[in-house]
């Protein structure tokens, strides 16, 4: 039997009455008062979740940019120090081995925010091809990662605001974190990275500060609602970015691994595609379920905001069009479902753009 | 709002979290209070088609919470004679009030036999803290 790893904020979820679940080798909090109650103060104010299980990589070096360009499919060209990108690990045939957001802390020195389910496999990715004057370790140990996220995050935390995908050294209520305005919920927010032994008075500052905690739970309604992939759900290494809808995080003229892959189904057009789609019907799409034509649901839920069922799936190329009908097999009931453009939510007002 | 724990004395409970009031041939189903807050608020009930015939321990129907599926667990046999519209366009109803508001069908029962073999609410909660 494996033992679940403990986040350090665990004895603060037990003490909320959270329900914990296993999740990549974690025990973590799926939900406190229930999913619904927390995606909502998400999107209507602002909650707070610990995501101190995800992965902290750091490479060093003078060159350290020459490694990450020859393994990312992102340009990191375009980053200067203190933003990030969102970008993709890939594999020879232009496979996603995982997607994750890459910090700039200085030309030599750069954070690799990964999932937690592929921490060690991008490890040891990156450590096999490791080149002179390049380190690469593993401080996910060292940290805690707290996302406070929602239209209220900022303000609620004292923060100003800051373009998305920016990040600097900060403080909240004079605990020392890096504070990043990223975020996988589609509104305004930050996460913040704290030394381990830092952590459980940082989110007792933030949750007096008004964040409504927050657990695994809603975060995957969040995400879905606004269709950032799930590793292990919607991309994966067999799966390729310009299936997924991810060739803008690919600088397709570089020479990343897998680019030459990447190039070719780009140029040919991938067979099938990765859409977002609603249910027409009463149902809960879920992962697994076929879609009639030859397709699979990737990822589906309810969604709270819309009050339907939601997913995304891989469909033939064809049927991938917005106000295509699909037909889902819901447990041996065939229930209709339209395809629609991504986000399926998207919020009213903006005022300064999401993550 | 969620409703608080009870589980009434006058109902009959089956061990996979249902339970019936048996009135003369007839009986109203639904799921205990576990049961919904072992889910988290339902999203969803695909009941069973109006004048079915349903098993007793076997599968009716099923409710869905955001995270997961349940199977209703029929604890008598007989025929649909009734579904809760109500729950159908409004699931956390159940959450709200699983014994009254939030009951799921309503059968004609075929055996009344077997109610004899349900549990009352004392052996059901002793289930319950057993687990």
């Amino acid at each position: 039997m494996q033992t679940l790893s403990r986040t350090p904020l665990f004895d603060r979820h037990v003490a909320l009455g959270a329900r914990t679940v296993p999740f990549a080798g974690w025990e973590m909090p799926v939900q406190y008062q229930g999913v619904i109650p927390e995606h909502k103060a998400v999107r209507a104010d602002c909650g707070v979740f610990d995501v101190s299980h995800m992965g902290e990589l750091e490479v060093e070096g003078p060159r350290a940019q020459v490694l990450l360009q020859s393994l990312l499919s992102n340009d990191l060209e375009r980053l200067a120090d203190g933003q990030a990108q969102y970008t993709l690990l890939t594999n020879e045939s232009g496979g996603i081995i995982d997607d994750l957001i890459v910090y700039r802390l200085s030309p030599f020195r750069f954070l690799l925010i990964v999932n937690a389910s592929n921490r060690a496999g991008d490890f040891e990715w990156l450590k096999e091809r490791e080149i002179a004057g390049s380190d690469v370790r593993d401080i996910s140990d060292e940290y805690a990662l707290l996302a406070v996220q929602g239209p209220r995050a900022l303000d609620r935390l004292g923060l100003d605001d800051a373009p998305a995908f920016s990040f600097a050294e900060g403080e909240i209520d004079g605990i020392a974190c890096m504070i990043n305005r990223t975020g996988y919920t589609g509104e305004q927010g930050v996460e913040l990275m704290v030394p381990a032994e830092d952590a459980a008075r940082l989110w007792d500052r933030v949750t007096e500060r008004g964040a409504t905690p927050a657990g695994l739970g809603a975060r995957d309604t969040l995400r879905l609602e606004v269709c950032y992939p799930l590793h292990g759900n919607d991309i994966g290494p067999e799966t390729d970015a310009i299936s997924a809808g991810l060739g803008w995080v690919c600088a397709l003229d570089g020479d990343f691994t897998g680019a030459e892959e990447l190039r070719r189904i780009k140029t040919e057009g991938p067979p099938r595609r990765l859409v977002a789609f609603v249910m027409e019907e009463r149902a809960v799409p879920r992962q697994g379920m076929s879609i009639e034509g030859g397709g699979e649901v990737t990822s589906g839920t309810h969604s709270p905001m819309l009050d339907r069922g939601i997913g995304m799936g891989y469909v033939p190329a064809e049927h991938s069009a917005p106000e295509t009908e699909l037909t889902i097999d819901v447990r041996g009931k065939a229930r209709r479902a339209t395809v629609v453009k991504k986000p399926i939510y998207q919020r009213k007002e903006s005022p300064s753009g999401g993550d | 709002m969620a409703a608080t724990e009870t589980y009434p004395d006058q109902l009959r409970y089956h061990a996979e979290h249902d339970w019936a009031r048996i009135e003369g041939d007839e009986a109203t189903l639904g799921i205990t209070w576990f049961a919904q807050d072992s889910l988290g608020e339902l999203v969803h009930f695909e009941p069973p088609a109006q004048g079915s015939t349903v098993a007793k321990d076997s599968s009716y129907g099923e409710v869905e919470s955001v995270k997961a599926v349940s199977e209703l667990i029929s604890p008598l046999s007989g025929e649909i004679i009734a579904i809760n519209q109500k729950v159908v366009e409004a699931p956390e109803t159940v959450n709200e009030d699983p014994y009254e508001e939030g009951w799921l069908v309503r059968i004609r029962l075929s055996d009344s036999g077997e109610a004899d073999s349900l549990l009352d609410a004392a052996a059901y909660k002793q289930i319950l803290e057993e687990q």
